[in-house]
């Protein structure tokens, strides 16, 4: 079962980017070596980061069809910053790995403890319909 | 691995070879890992030397000597290393043994690498994936296809998976006849569900999903060809060619889904059919009844219906009685909540439905909410019946099924006049 891990975090200008150095670095690694351990453990299918929020379009068709893009959103209450698709026996395996990404270290070491969202990616029928 | 492209006849050979060969190169060395390595080599090898200078006459011998002459080299280095390391002298025989024409135990290591691969020490897709790695001779690549996953996830899997194996210190011989019942159960349970993947998905990637189908077929045969005695091995390679049968008539132009009640019957496979109703009938006759064997039955009394309303209900019926006895499976209770509805009506099969409500391993599966919503319409209760179906639609984990559930919500609720909310619009 495919399962998609989609990593909420803070509004922009909270995130990352005013962080020290040293914890930076400290949650650049855990991420390093989490994506490690999932492409090793043979249940990875994907994962992407994405760009910091600021750099987010809304796009919508016009009455022609061209596209109209609307600026940034900073008022939004959380953004997604990144996801990770991964194939697992169980939906219990698939949280234990969302609470692993959660506990990522924050500022000071801390665990971030950010909120996961964890949804089954649509796949195979059942063997028999009625 | 692909032999000798557009020779499919040599790759078939390549095929049925794959376990025999491994299986000899295990026996031999007992490094299961490593021995796997040595006879892709080998094959890789084949695939370069057979097409120019032709295949040796005997091509069993001819892997088994190449992968022996790789795990030999494999051994060497090995023993180097170790003694860099340790600098302990150690001795090891390290001559092959001639290789011997005729071997009567090919089928058996064929068989002693399923129970291998199907070892209780993996998870079920680990299980899968060295199963048709190992006895089945796919690539990770195909693999890996199959399971919409990237090949280093899946190379990763087949590796750990043959370490555990390694690790579980699992002897390569048969099993005890004691051990014999549970660790072939856990065989049929890996087939079936390799069987599952590929019937199941019939939408998508096709070709790749039925190729598993057919590959999960292919094993059956070859482990009821070793204990042709077996009437559950018997069972399920006559489920699998029963159900097999229909898979034509299954998917609609557009991939919709097509139910069983609705499928054109002409579609089905009749050679599938006659063989599995052949092998089943078989089977029951020898009176050890297992619940594959009653499964198939079930599917064969569905084959034999020329259209949908001819269905034998009543046989049906009383085969899901005697899996009920058999089996503590919710979606035995399921189905016969189905056919009884079609033999008693359906506030018989509503009645038999109610305690599912509270058993946990069904709670909010959207099967028993889709049967519930079914049966609800039959017994002219539309409304809760709409109710139904979207809730099963919220719940399932398939694209198909979804767009056939809100499908039917979306029928019924124009059907019903009196009803003019909105339909939640269904997915891309």
């Amino acid at each position: 079962m495919k399962y998609i891990l989609m990593m909420n975090t803070m509004k922009a200008g909270e995130g990352i980017p005013g962080w020290p150095k040293k914890d930076l670095q400290a949650h650049i690694g855990f991420m390093r070596s989490f994506g490690k351990e999932l492409r090793e453990s043979g249940e990875l299918v994907s994962a992407e980061g994405l760009s910091f929020p600021d750099q987010a379009k809304l796009v919508r068709a016009g009455k022609d069809g061209t596209p109209i893009t609307d600026g940034v959103f900073p008022e939004g209450k959380e953004f997604l910053a990144g996801y990770w698709i991964v194939d697992v026996d169980t939906p219990e395996r698939a949280y234990a790995i969302a609470a692993r990404a959660s506990a990522a270290p924050g500022i000071g070491g801390a665990p971030l403890n950010m909120s996961i969202e964890v949804r089954p990616v649509m796949s195979a029928p059942p063997p028999e319909m009625l | 691995m692909t032999p000798t492209p557009g020779d499919a006849t040599s790759e078939h050979l390549l095929r049925e070879l794959v376990p025999q060969v491994l299986g000899a190169v295990i026996r031999r060395f007992r490094d299961f890992a490593a021995a796997e390595d040595a006879v892709q080599e080998a094959l890789i090898a084949a695939s370069l030397q057979w097409p120019r200078e032709g295949a040796p006459n005997n091509p069993r011998a001819w892997l088994i000597q190449v992968a022996s002459r790789r795990m030999t080299d494999h051994v060497r280095r090995e023993l180097a290393r170790r003694r860099r390391e340790t600098a302990a002298a150690m001795e090891l025989d390290l001559t092959v043994p001639p290789v011997d024409a005729e071997n009567e135990t090919d089928q058996d290591d064929t068989l002693i690498l399923l129970f291998m691969c199907c070892h209780g020490a993996l998870t079920p897709s680990s299980a899968i994936a060295l199963t048709l790695r190992a006895v089945g001779g796919l690539t990770t690549a195909e693999i890996a296809n199959a399971f919409l996953v990237p090949e280093a996830t899946m190379a990763q899997r087949i590796s750990r998976a043959k370490q555990s194996i390694k690790a579980s210190g699992v002897p390569f011989q048969l099993p005890t006849s004691q051990e014999r019942v549970a660790r072939l159960q856990a065989v049929l349970h890996v087939l079936y569900l390799i069987f599952n993947e590929g019937y199941t998905n019939s939408v998508g990637p096709q070709l790749q999903r039925l190729e598993l189908s057919r590959e999960a077929i292919r094993l059956t045969r070859s482990v009821h060809a070793s204990l042709p005695e077996d009437p559950e091995i018997a069972g399920l390679l006559a489920l699998m060619l029963l159900t097999d049968a229909r898979s034509a008539a299954r998917t609609g132009t557009d991939g919709e889904l097509i139910p069983l009640t609705k499928q054109d019957r002409t579609l089905w496979n009749q050679t599938e059919i006659s063989e599995g109703i052949a092998l089943i009938t078989a089977a029951l006759s020898k009176g050890s009844i297992g619940a594959y064997q009653l499964q198939a039955a079930v599917a064969a009394v569905h084959d034999e219906a020329p259209r949908a309303e001819d269905t034998d209900w009543p046989q049906i019926l009383a085969l899901y009685e005697l899996l009920k006895y058999m089996s503590d499976n919710p979606m035995v209770i399921l189905n016969h909540a189905i056919a009884a509805a079609m033999v008693h009506g359906p506030s018989k099969g509503l009645e038999l439905l109610r305690p599912l409500d509270s058993d946990a391993r069904l709670a909010g599966h959207h099967r028993l909410d889709a049967v519930r919503a079914h049966l609800l319409e039959m017994a002219g209760d539309h409304e809760v019946a709409i109710a139904c179906y979207r809730l099963a639609a919220a719940r399932t984990t398939s694209i198909p099924e979804r767009n056939y559930l809100t499908t039917q919500a979306a029928r019924l609720n124009e059907s019903t006049t009196s009803h003019d909310r909105p339909i939640p619009s269904a997915d891309s």
